[in-house]
């Protein structure tokens, strides 16, 4: 690598369980600010769960625990005195299947923003512009931004949950397979506003689809069985594979 | 030809056509009872109101008590009989005083006067007496019939009925109900202030905050009180919590309608809490997670995203809850004092409607005026609440579609 660039996420030799079920093994990974990065890998080989831990999610599940560090801006972030609800304003999360709450599409962005202060209504009018701006959904709903947000297309769903991530101003991304569900041109706009995010956002990209993280991502990680089995820039990995399984995968021959 | 059809119905064997008639005979016939029982009620109530089978009802009533020489007044199915006109009269006299169990006669008068009375309606097969709304009709027999009637200066029913006493016994009857009323809505509302937030609060906490062992454990617990029989509750109120309140307000009456909302509570929260419960937890998973990630706490995410999402079925437990409260008897008539005063006040005693039917139904004479407006109160309890139910029904879909289809 030609410049070293800044570190976002840093894990040293962590590994996950599930009660008993250990699903990450030792995984030392160091993601880059302002860059995107994509893993990919077989289904149920653990990249949701590594997602999951980076803003600590798993702790809603009964029974789990972590060992290793997941270092995050130089803090780990499982240590005692970190805040979750903190971590998570400045760690955003857009889901595989994340409905839009039952609310208006305005209420669905200032949600998040009228948690612990009450910004005045002119700001919270901006905010709510800027970012359905940002997210390619201002032109589509500025003339029902009081209507129902259940009443979007899935594309448009997927969109308003970025934009309701982004509109708490956090600094890290994270995309589990945000366009699964969606078809091909939602997809296209979803990763179109991707790459225009990544100059002031980290953001990390879970993907069952190589072509997506082809096209979107700058790193990728091959997870395979609870392991990081190879990580490095995105052209690297899909051209020259340094290892067996990766070449594998990518090729099309398991998976 | 439609061998190798693969839409071919398949044909069927006969223990699941027996299964399916029995299901179907059970199902039909448990509808039946249902009608019948509405049937039953309406018809019972439907006394008051007609006047029309009334009087043809009367003579034959009189007919067999010639002949027993008791009143069998007690059979209120026996159809008229042509002819027994003056057959009535003589009985009347010969036993030279009211028949007590003939709500007619009594209603008339005690003495003399009701022999003539008697006769001129049962000849003119209509007696006025029960229809409130008996107009001036040309013809001296209605006059002659209503003449005994208002000398005993008794209001008409429908006066009687929007009067404020309610006391069904005695020589001028009083068949008030807005003793009943207020004291129906006092008692309930006590229970759903009491019942509705305390249900939807453990509702929140077992759906959002327990951990999953103690969830498995509160849940049951909580929905086996649903099952608990009233009359525990009812004597519970009257015993515990009754010295207890009355030690700690030192208020005049022991049992009133604040003990009565707290006894209806205990059945109300329950069912709030069941139907809460089980709203919250259907609200999807991910609307949790994606408020999280958002940063807000759990009480943020139970209140503000959760509990709005739930808000139909929640306002559905809080609508089955007043039902509940509303025709609830056995705890009604143990803890609330069960006096029928009409006075808001929650510190005094209260009745309700389904505890006035509940004590009295048992003593009440078979036909008489007060018979029918038990039932009259009981068509009330009934609508009532089957409006309650269908409003949570209707509302729920509505707003559930949508909530969660979009509109
Ligand atoms: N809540 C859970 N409880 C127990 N095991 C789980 C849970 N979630 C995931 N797992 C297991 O952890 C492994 C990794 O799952 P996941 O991270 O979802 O994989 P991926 O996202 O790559 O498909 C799988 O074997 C899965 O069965
Ligand atoms: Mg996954």
């Amino acid at each position: 690598m030609a410049k070293e660039l800044p570190v976002k996420i840093h894990t040293r030799d962590f590994s996950f369980f599930y009660s008993e079920k250990q699903a990450l093994h030792g995984i030392g990974i160091d993601i880059y600010e302002n860059r995107v990065t994509a893993f990919i890998g077989p289904s149920g080989c653990g990249k949701s769960t590594f997602l999951r831990s980076i803003n600590r999610m798993n702790d809603l599940i009964d029974g789990t625990r972590v060992t290793g560090d997941m270092i995050v801006d130089g803090v780990n972030v499982y240590d005692k005195d970190v805040d979750v609800v903190t971590l998570r304003t400045r760690i955003g999360m857009v889901f595989q299947k994340s409905i839009p709450f039952p609310k208006s599409i305005y209420e669905n962005i200032t949600y998040g923003l009228t948690l612990n202060e009450r910004p005045s209504k002119a700001d919270l009018d901006n905010i709510v512009e800027g970012c359905l701006r940002r997210a390619a959904l201002w032109d589509e709903v500025k003339d029902r931004l009081h209507h129902s947000a259940v009443g979007l297309s899935g594309g448009q769903q997927q969109r308003l949950c970025i934009a309701r991530a982004v509109a708490v101003n956090p600094e890290i991304l994270l995309m589990d397979e945000p366009c699964s569900a969606l078809d091909p041109i939602s997809t296209g706009k979803i990763e179109e506003l991707i790459t225009e995010l990544k100059d002031q956002y980290t953001i990390v990209l879970v993907t069952h689809n190589m072509q997506q993280a082809a096209r979107v991502s700058d790193y990728t990680g091959f997870f395979l069985m609870g392991r990081l089995i190879e990580f490095d820039r995105t052209r690297t990995i899909f051209t020259s594979p340094s290892i067996k399984e990766t070449e594998d995968y990518i090729t099309g021959r398991f998976g | 030809m439609a061998v190798n059809n693969p839409f071919a119905r398949k044909r069927r064997h006969l223990g699941e056509h027996a299964a399916e008639w029995t299901i179907r005979i059970v199902a039909s016939f448990s509808i039946l009872v249902i009608f019948l029982i509405f049937i039953f009620v309406f018809r019972e109530a439907s006394s008051l109101l007609t006047s029309k089978s009334e009087p043809a009802e009367q003579p034959t009533t009189n007919v067999v008590a010639t002949t027993d020489d008791r009143p069998e007044i007690y059979n209120p199915d026996s159809g008229p009989e042509p002819g027994s006109v003056t057959t009535t009269t003589t009985v009347v006299k010969d036993s030279d005083k009211p028949e007590v169990y003939n709500p007619d006669v009594t209603m008339v008068g005690m003495d003399e006067p009701v022999v003539t009375t008697t006769s001129i309606v049962t000849l003119d097969d209509r007696p006025e007496v029960y229809n409130p709304d008996s107009g001036p009709e040309p013809g001296s027999v209605i006059a002659a019939a209503a003449a005994p009637y208002e000398a005993h200066e008794q209001p008409t029913l429908w006066d009687n009925i929007t009067s404020n006493v309610w006391q069904p016994v005695g020589e001028n009857p009083k068949f008030g109900v807005w003793p009943l009323l207020i004291g129906t809505l006092k008692t309930t509302l006590i229970a759903i202030l009491i019942g509705a937030p305390l249900g939807i609060l453990a509702a929140l906490y077992s759906a959002f905050f327990a951990p999953r062992k103690l969830r498995e454990v509160l849940k049951p617990a909580i929905e086996l009180l649903a099952g608990f029989p009233s009359v525990v509750i009812g004597f519970f109120c009257l015993t515990t919590v009754a010295s207890l309140l009355q030690d700690i307000t030192g208020s005049q009456f022991r049992l009133n309608a604040l003990i009565g909302g707290i006894g209806l509570s205990l059945a109300v929260i329950p069912i709030v809490f069941t139907i809460a419960e089980d709203a919250l937890s259907a609200v999807p998973k991910t609307l949790r997670e994606a408020s999280l990630a958002l940063g807000s706490t759990e009480w943020q995410t139970a209140y503000r995203v959760m509990l709005p999402a739930a808000a139909p079925g929640v306002f559905a437990a809080v609508l089955l809850g007043v039902g509940r409260a509303f025709g609830e008897t056995m705890i009604a008539i143990m803890a609330t004092g069960n006096a029928p005063l009409s006075s808001w006040s929650p510190a005094t005693p209260a009745r309700t409607l389904a505890a006035t039917i509940g004590s009295e139904m048992g003593e009440v004479v078979w036909g008489s005026e007060h018979y029918g407006v038990l039932f009259l109160l009981g068509i009330f309890l009934f609508v009532v609440s089957f409006g309650l139910n269908a409003l949570t029904e209707l509302y729920v879909k509505q707003r559930l579609i949508k909530k969660f289809q979009g509109a």
